[in-house]
């Protein structure tokens, strides 16, 4: 019962879908405050039946209902609860059911806290909000139902594949999807502004919180998703320039200039079709993300073929949707006014040069994920594109980007002084190069490129440090005065800061792991010793254990650093009979922002074990990085000019405070 | 979002015996020589697996060309003449960074493109748009008395 009345919850809620999609926009239309009205109740209703029917799922799920094809595939009953549930968004059917219910939370979330929204505004963006969900809500019923049941139901299920259950992958993709599915509110407000025509600064300052929140927990979501791969997969790597992370890297890329530009529109009424197009951008490559990784079409163009109802599906949609968005573009952007003169050395310019040279970089990643699919497709030619073209041209890209980041927010609005940003940046250089110096006398060299790497790294995080140390006036005017000044900035400009800030601390992880990092592969036997940088690990011995869906079979190391004994590390592989298959679970040590990196290959006949040993430098400061840059944006979320659902701009100190 | 990719790849390894990447038996004395291994192996591809290259591939394959790129090594091939043995072998497709040619023009040049396109779009719109010197007195005069009546409310306005 339970799942045909999920699966009855899910029809109702497209109906209520079809209602908001199309009734507050006739309201919009014929200027009516009743239809328009509807607009909100429905999208909170809406959020409510896909809910129950989410909830019906992981109730089958919970509870082992293997007369439920999708839990049959997917589930175990000897699986720990934790990931009985995870389970639910572990397959296609259960993640597109969780891709449309936070589609109708951000929908139902704008209902809520979109009170200061002008009547037409919020119900032309609730609509175009339902379109999406219309569409999504028929592709899973139509091609992707995970209520089906199975007319003779088995005891066991099949079990989730071992390498997904894993506290990482639980929540890596509800974060991911509140990230990437939450740019379709950027989209909605974009469409709504086009469809009415009008577009003005208050905008901006609308759809910016959403923009933000969004582009948090996609940092959020991919960072979590490459500490996952770093630990899981067994080599240390962190980034592998996948399809399916280039679908969430895009986005991202997109969302990351979209923020920016928006802070133009909102502070100087300028840019604003570029940044229109931008929002139509980063949801479209949402969109082409979930394409790339539901259809199939990553696996093999002609897998596609041969089976292409799903993919066929989302591509009428993505063609729909992105189509139909720039159409409307192309249609209705000459009304929208230009406003905000600038000269190019100005805070503006800055802005636009930091859009320019992250749209190229989103531009190589695009053409370099489906090059190879549209070449097939066309040409029946075959041919890799993988991390090394990735490496040779983002790269280059990124590079201006990260020289130019600092300049931005110390140059003034409208017409600034280049030479004066540039002398107060040179503090900022000096940092990094002594420190790159003293860093090299102590370990002694290594690859050319390296100290140009950190030194930008460095000259990054302090030209972040740099911003707030000019704002405030520390080292020239007495401490108290700077602390109360410090105090007194808007928390967008503490936000931006650490964002920057963290940046740095990202690439300076990338570039300690990449560069410094140390490999031992080796056979021990027991009672035998492997030396990496200072640390001595000695193996011990194996140990078998039953987990509750699986076999343990760990190895015991004794690490020692100059013969003081400072941990154990405990590498293991699991077997899980229910899939045949086993994993790998790497022991990790935290030394600092470093670590040392165990992981097991195959014991051998003779009694010895392959391992895998790593010294990894500085690399936690590649996700810490992103969590210093999420903290940025939730600190510029918290500004008072931006909180979501800020009835008026209070008349206190901070909104008096003059633009920045 | 990678666990889709992983399930496919690991369903086609479960079949198959489980190997993990570079063993300890392949690598070779001489660490010039592994040095080189290494640095072309990250540059190929496992043809079995889904955008891994063969020096971080489990799968059986991925050990023969490693295995293969040693012995060429050994044999006393340059780096170039070890990666043409292979594309002779296994086509384009064995590259992870395609070569530049006519069919991958679009590939390397986009990015350039995009980037070239819009500083010229820029450059353009730059051009056009340079603010005149009686730009904001030309702006302000368009205020209309309302507008003016609130702009010197807000100027006159004590607490500031």
């Amino acid at each position: 019962m339970i799942a045909e009345f999920g699966h009855y919850a899910l029809v109702l809620a497209l109906a209520l879908a079809l209602v908001q999609a199309s009734v507050p926009i006739v309201g919009a239309r014929k200027n009516d405050p009743v239809l328009m009205a509807v607009a909100g109740p429905t999208a909170i209703a809406q959020l409510l039946f896909v809910a129950i029917a989410f909830g019906a799922l992981t109730i089958c799920y919970v509870r082992s209902d293997f007369s439920v094809i999708n839990v049959f595939e997917n589930s175990h009953s000897a699986k720990p609860l934790i990931y009985k549930i995870s389970g639910v968004w572990g397959n296609h059917e259960g993640s597109m059911l969780l891709w449309v219910l936070i589609l109708s939370l951000f929908g139902a979330l704008v209902a809520l806290f979109g009170g200061n929204l002008p009547a037409r505004l919020k119900a032309n963006v609730l609509a175009v909000q339902s379109w999406i969900a219309v569409a999504f809500l028929l592709f899973i019923l139509v091609t992707s139902n995970p209520f089906l049941r199975i007319l003779q139901p088995p005891f066991e299920g099949r079990d989730l594949n071992p390498i997904l259950q894993d506290p990482g992958l639980a929540i890596h993709p509800p974060l991911l999807y509140l990230g990437y599915v939450g740019l379709s509110i950027s989209f909605s407000f974009a469409i709504a502004a086009l469809i009415d025509g009008r577009i003005d600064a208050a905008w901006a300052r609308w759809v910016r919180p959403w923009t933000l929140l969004a582009w948090m927990f996609l940092t959020l979501g991919i960072a979590m998703g490459s500490y996952w791969a770093y630990y899981t997969l067994g080599w240390g790597g962190w980034w592998f320039w996948d399809p399916v992370e280039n679908a969430s890297f895009m986005p991202w890329l997109a969302a990351t200039a979209l923020l920016h530009s928006a802070l133009v529109m909102e502070k100087r009424n300028a840019l604003k079709v570029w940044t229109i197009l931008l929002a139509i951008l980063a949801f479209s490559l949402s969109l082409i993300g979930t394409f790339l990784v539901r259809s199939g079409v990553l696996t093999s163009v002609h897998a596609f073929a041969t089976d292409p109802t799903r993919g066929v599906f989302i591509l009428a949609i993505l063609v729909l949707f992105i189509g139909g968005s720039l159409a409307l573009f192309a249609l209705r952007a000459p009304l929208l006014k230009q406003g905000g003169l600038f000269a190019p050395i100005s805070r503006e310019g800055a802005l636009v040069l930091n859009n320019l040279f992250l749209v190229s970089a989103c531009g190589t990643v695009f053409v370099g994920t489906l090059y190879p699919l549209a070449l097939e497709a066309l040409t029946d030619e075959k041919i890799s594109v993988g991390a090394p073209f990735f490496n040779a041209t983002f790269g280059p890209l990124f590079v201006p980007l990260l020289i130019a980041m600092p300049f931005g927010p110390l140059l003034a609005w409208k017409r600034g002084d280049l030479l004066g940003v540039a002398q107060r940046l040179v503090g900022a250089a000096a940092i990094g190069a002594i420190t790159v110096a003293v860093v090299f006398a102590m370990e002694g060299g290594g690859p050319i490129l390296v100290p140009f790497a950190i030194e930008l790294a460095l000259y990054v995080m302090a030209g972040a440090v740099t911003e707030i140390v000019e704002r405030t006036g520390l080292l020239k005017v007495p401490f108290l005065t700077a602390f109360a000044r410090a105090r007194g900035l808007p928390r967008s400009a503490w936000g931006g800061a650490f964002a920057h800030f963290g940046l740095g601390l990202t690439l300076l992880g990338i570039i300690g792991e990449t560069q410094w990092g140390i490999e031992r592969i080796a056979e021990l036997k027991p009672g035998q010793t492997i030396s990496i940088r200072r640390y001595d690990l000695k193996f011990d011995g194996m140990n078998t254990r039953q987990g509750p869906n699986y076999r343990e079979l760990s190895a015991h190391f004794t690490v020692r650093r100059h013969g003081d004994v400072i941990g154990v590390m405990e590498p293991a592989k699991r077997s899980f009979p229910s899939r045949g298959s086993s994993t790998t679970e790497t022991a990790l040590m935290t030394r600092g922002f470093s670590q040392l990196y165990l992981s097991l290959g195959d014991p051998n006949p003779d009694g010895s074990l392959a391992v895998r040993l790593y010294y990894k430098p500085l690399v936690l400061l590649i996700w810490l990085g992103a969590v210093v840059m999420v903290v940025g944006g939730a600190l510029s979320l918290s500004d008072r000019r931006l909180r979501v659902g800020a009835p008026k701009p209070a008349r206190s100190r901070s909104a008096l405070a003059p633009a920045e | 979002m990678r666990w889709l990719f992983l399930i496919v790849v690991m369903l086609t390894l479960v079949a198959s015996p489980r190997a993990e990447a570079v063993q300890p038996d392949e690598i070779l004395a001489d660490a010039v020589l592994e040095g080189r291994a290494r640095a072309l192996s990250k540059e190929l591809r496992c043809m079995v697996c889904q955008n891994q290259s063969i020096d971080d591939s489990d799968a059986p394959l991925a050990r023969d060309l490693r295995v293969l790129v040693r012995e060429r090594l050994q044999a006393g091939d340059s780096d170039r003449q070890v990666i043409d043995f292979l594309v002779s072998r296994y086509g384009e497709f064995v590259l992870l960074k395609p070569r530049f040619s006519l069919h991958t023009a679009l590939l390397w040049l986009g990015p350039l493109a995009v980037l070239l396109i819009g500083a010229f779009g820029l450059f353009v719109l730059a051009r056009r748009h340079r603010p005149a010197a009686g730009a904001t007195s030309a702006a302000a005069a368009t205020l209309t008395p309302a507008e003016e009546a609130r702009l010197s409310e807000i100027l006159d306005r004590p607490d500031r």
